[in-house]
């Protein structure tokens, strides 16, 4: 079986420690994290996990089971990249006065579709939002005029198909009573 | 208005004994000293064991789990008291033992600050528990505690490990309690689809040879009747994992032996020549399955399996039956047509008297002066007539337990299967007597895992608990020899012991002790010790170089299992 990049969704409770229990399981198969993004899902009080890892399809389904098994996960999905709509945030910080000397840089900006998301005396902030590929293509462009500093977010990414998350909250509950 | 207002520390034992709980085994320390101020004043109704390291009274507590199916409770300090702790918790989690722990923890305002005996047991039990919780609020007790017990005990049981902070034992809170029922993003058993059920009977049925190979979910899941019903009905011949040994009585004629590594010759290799393999509750262990690669390829493969994690890890199945197996075999049972296979059957008897002529005469009947460990647990078993709960460490005598010793009753295989804890069979055994008073517990013990844990003997002595202590001492970490013989060119590297006076120390925790060097004194040793009315430590001297066989080596097939 060959290695894939596999977009892995994961709908929790929003619980002390959960962050460190999924990285584990990670880590006990020795596989590398390539991005991790936690942030509020589309349900009150519910987490959603975004992780992406280079695998086996074999690897991530056994990992998929192993995250869902921990108490308070709710679900755990795998897609594909074909399946997913993903993008990264990525900041470069870029020293002001190279704004008006370098003509070339006004363009790149506007080529890129990025948005300047701030400027002062000093420095201006460039926001880019895409895939992977074409935040390495700005940054190899804005690289060669300098690059105060810079940041990549890891992925967010939502499915194409349904995620019936919802129903299944729905369902669990009336279960319980 | 009244209140009912108690400190955490009693909550803590009140929690306990509303889940029933009437025995712990623990061992004090400065975080965990409110709770053990209220173990004092309710001694009457919760029985605290002192054990004399932390280990012990995971393994203790554990002992206890596996003989009665409770859950089993230990309680340590913070610090060096937690970190204690993990082998036993580690090896409750790959073995499915309910077991809940309980851990001080450095006050609230000191979490982080590197404060005396402070260690991170959230993060450090994270991957071996299968949950854990860091209590910091008196009034966070009650309902973590339920969480507690009912996550140990539903499903596949596990450990969990509750850490509560020293102010949190000290505050008081409202007391009230609720048994927890559930929870919402944790489905314990899964519900049972009757279609597979109709897929896997219609395999079963069709079968020309199939197998039943079954684990510890049978006793876990209660489900030993429908086990023995099903196997009865449909004459299909079953064989057991380590773990699922004495849910199927051992001399029942459709019993066939133990699976995996020290086996027996006619499953393994048999398990290659079955076109529908059944698995009962097992998780296809490495042990278990040898070589992934050529493990019964040739069969149709029906798991019945609580865990959907564990579906198509180790092995594709055609038939996966989710559910919890009382329930699906249940379903199953009305559904199978009555056979009795009888030249499948003969096939296994063929390959039996192979095994009996090459490896069980020599081990049970030996020619050799030295005494065998087979020997060993094959007069055990003529004193208990299979009837003792038998304990066993990890090593060579741990398969020759579970290869030789007879079980008539569940729950009477108590042995770390998973993790091979050596130094697990002394304070399980204690746990596994306390919990089943009235039964026999025989612990069966290298001389290595015996000086493991050697200082539970004064927990023994102390507690007057009346197990029987079996030291098989052939003066090497004999598995491990066995592998330098076999594998490294006889290369013993640091495994002869050097050992003590074992029957000195044990007569200096003040327990009967008797040594054997001679055949010819082994029943009246061992006629002795069983008849014992306390505890009673036997050390029997067994041929020094003695190897266990079968054996299936690493990385090779279940069919290539080999006989010498």
């Amino acid at each position: 079986m060959e290695n894939q990049t596999f977009t892995i969704s994961v709908y929790s409770e929003n619980n002390v420690g959960l962050l460190n229990r999924i990285s584990g399981i990670f880590l006990k198969r020795h596989i590398n994290i390539l991005s991790l993004n936690v942030s509020e899902s589309e349900i009150e009080n519910v987490s959603r996990f975004v992780i992406v890892v280079h695998t086996t399809e074999k690897w991530v389904h056994n990992i998929v089971g192993q995250i869902e098994k921990q108490i308070e996960v709710i679900k755990a999905f795998y897609h594909i990249d074909d399946e997913t709509i993903f993008l990264e945030n990525a900041l470069f910080k870029i020293e002001s006065g190279l704004l008006f000397d370098e003509k070339q840089i006004q363009n790149i900006i506007k080529e890129s579709n990025s948005e300047i998301v701030t400027v002062s005396r000093d420095f201006f902030v460039i926001s880019k939002s895409g895939r992977r590929s074409e935040i390495e293509e700005l940054y190899k462009n804005l690289k060669p005029f300098g690059i105060m500093q810079f940041v990549r977010s890891g992925r967010i990414s939502v499915s194409k198909e349904k995620m019936e998350i919802s129903a299944l909250l729905e369902e669990l509950k009336n279960k319980q009573i | 208005m009244k209140t009912n207002k108690i400190s955490g520390a009693e909550a803590v034992i009140r929690c306990l004994l509303e889940e029933g709980v009437d025995l712990v085994y623990g061992y004090p320390g400065g975080a965990i000293m409110p709770v053990y101020d209220e173990l004092y004043k309710f001694k009457d109704q919760l029985h605290h064991v002192l054990v004399r390291h932390e280990q012990g009274a995971t393994h203790a507590a554990q002992g206890f789990a596996r003989a009665t199916g409770k859950v089993g409770v230990a309680i340590a300090t913070s610090g060096p008291g937690a970190t204690n702790l993990v082998t036993g918790i580690a090896d409750a989690q790959i073995d499915s033992t309910p077991m809940v722990c309980i851990t001080g923890q450095v006050g609230k305002h000191l979490l982080g600050s590197d404060a005396f005996q402070e260690t991170d047991i959230i993060g450090i039990s994270t991957p071996v528990t299968k949950w854990n919780y860091q209590i910091t609020e008196a009034s966070e007790i009650p309902e973590i505690m339920a969480k507690a017990f009912y996550i140990a005990r539903s499903g596949r049981p596990g450990p969990v490990l509750v850490d509560i902070t020293k102010n949190a034992q000290f505050d008081e809170l409202e007391f009230s309690y609720k048994k927890c029922t559930g929870i919402r993003s944790y489905i314990p058993k899964p519900s049972l689809n009757l279609d597979r059920v109709k897929e896997a009977a219609e395999l079963i049925n069709s079968a020309k040879k199939p197998f039943i190979v079954f684990g510890q979910g049978i006793i876990l899941g209660q489900a030993e009747a429908e086990l023995k019903a099903f196997v009865e009905k449909s004459g299909i011949p079953a064989a057991w994992t380590i773990l699922g040994l004495s849910a199927l009585p051992t001399d029942h004629e459709l019993n066939v032996g133990m699976l995996g590594m020290h086996g027996n010759y006619a499953p393994n290799v048999l398990t290659n020549e079955c076109d529908v393999l059944i698995a009962l509750g097992m998780r296809f262990d490495d042990r278990v399955t040898g070589n992934l690669a050529t493990y019964a390829k040739q069969a149709k493969v029906i798991h019945f399996e609580i865990d959907p994690a564990e579906i198509d890890k180790n092995v594709k199945t055609t038939v996966a039956v989710l559910a919890d197996v009382k329930e699906s075999i249940s379903a199953l049972l009305p559904l199978i047509e009555s056979k009795k296979h009888e030249s499948w059957h003969n096939e296994f008897k063929e390959l039996y008297k192979i095994e009996l002529e090459a490896v069980i005469n020599d081990e049970l009947k030996p020619k050799k002066e030295g005494i065998s460990m087979g020997e060993t647990i094959e007069m055990i078993n003529k004193h208990s007539k299979g009837d003792a709960i038998m304990v066993s460490d990890v090593g060579q005598h741990q398969m020759f337990t579970c290869r030789y010793a007879k079980f008539n009753s569940t729950k009477s295989n108590v042995t770390s299967g998973g993790l091979g804890t050596m130094g697990f069979a002394l304070p399980a055994a204690i746990g596994a007597k306390m919990g089943m008073p009235d039964r026999e517990v025989v612990a069966i013990i290298g001389d290595g895992g015996f000086q493991m844990t050697i200082q539970e003997l004064g927990t023994i002595f102390q507690t007057k608990v009346p197990v029987k202590i079996v030291v098989l001492n052939n003066e090497f970490l004999g598995m491990v020899r066995q592998w330098q013989q076999l594998f490294f060119d006889k290369r013993y590297a640091s495994t002869e012991m050097i050992n003590p006076n074992f029957i000195a120390i044990a007569e200096g925790y003040y327990i009967k002790a008797k040594k054997v060097t001679k055949r010819e004194d082994l029943d009246a040793a061992v006629a002795e010790m069983m008849a014992s009315k306390e505890s009673y430590f036997l050390e029997v001297m067994v041929e020094k170089e003695n190897n266990v066989f079968p054996m299936i080596p690493t990385g090779a097939s279940v069919s290539d299992i080999r006989l010498s």
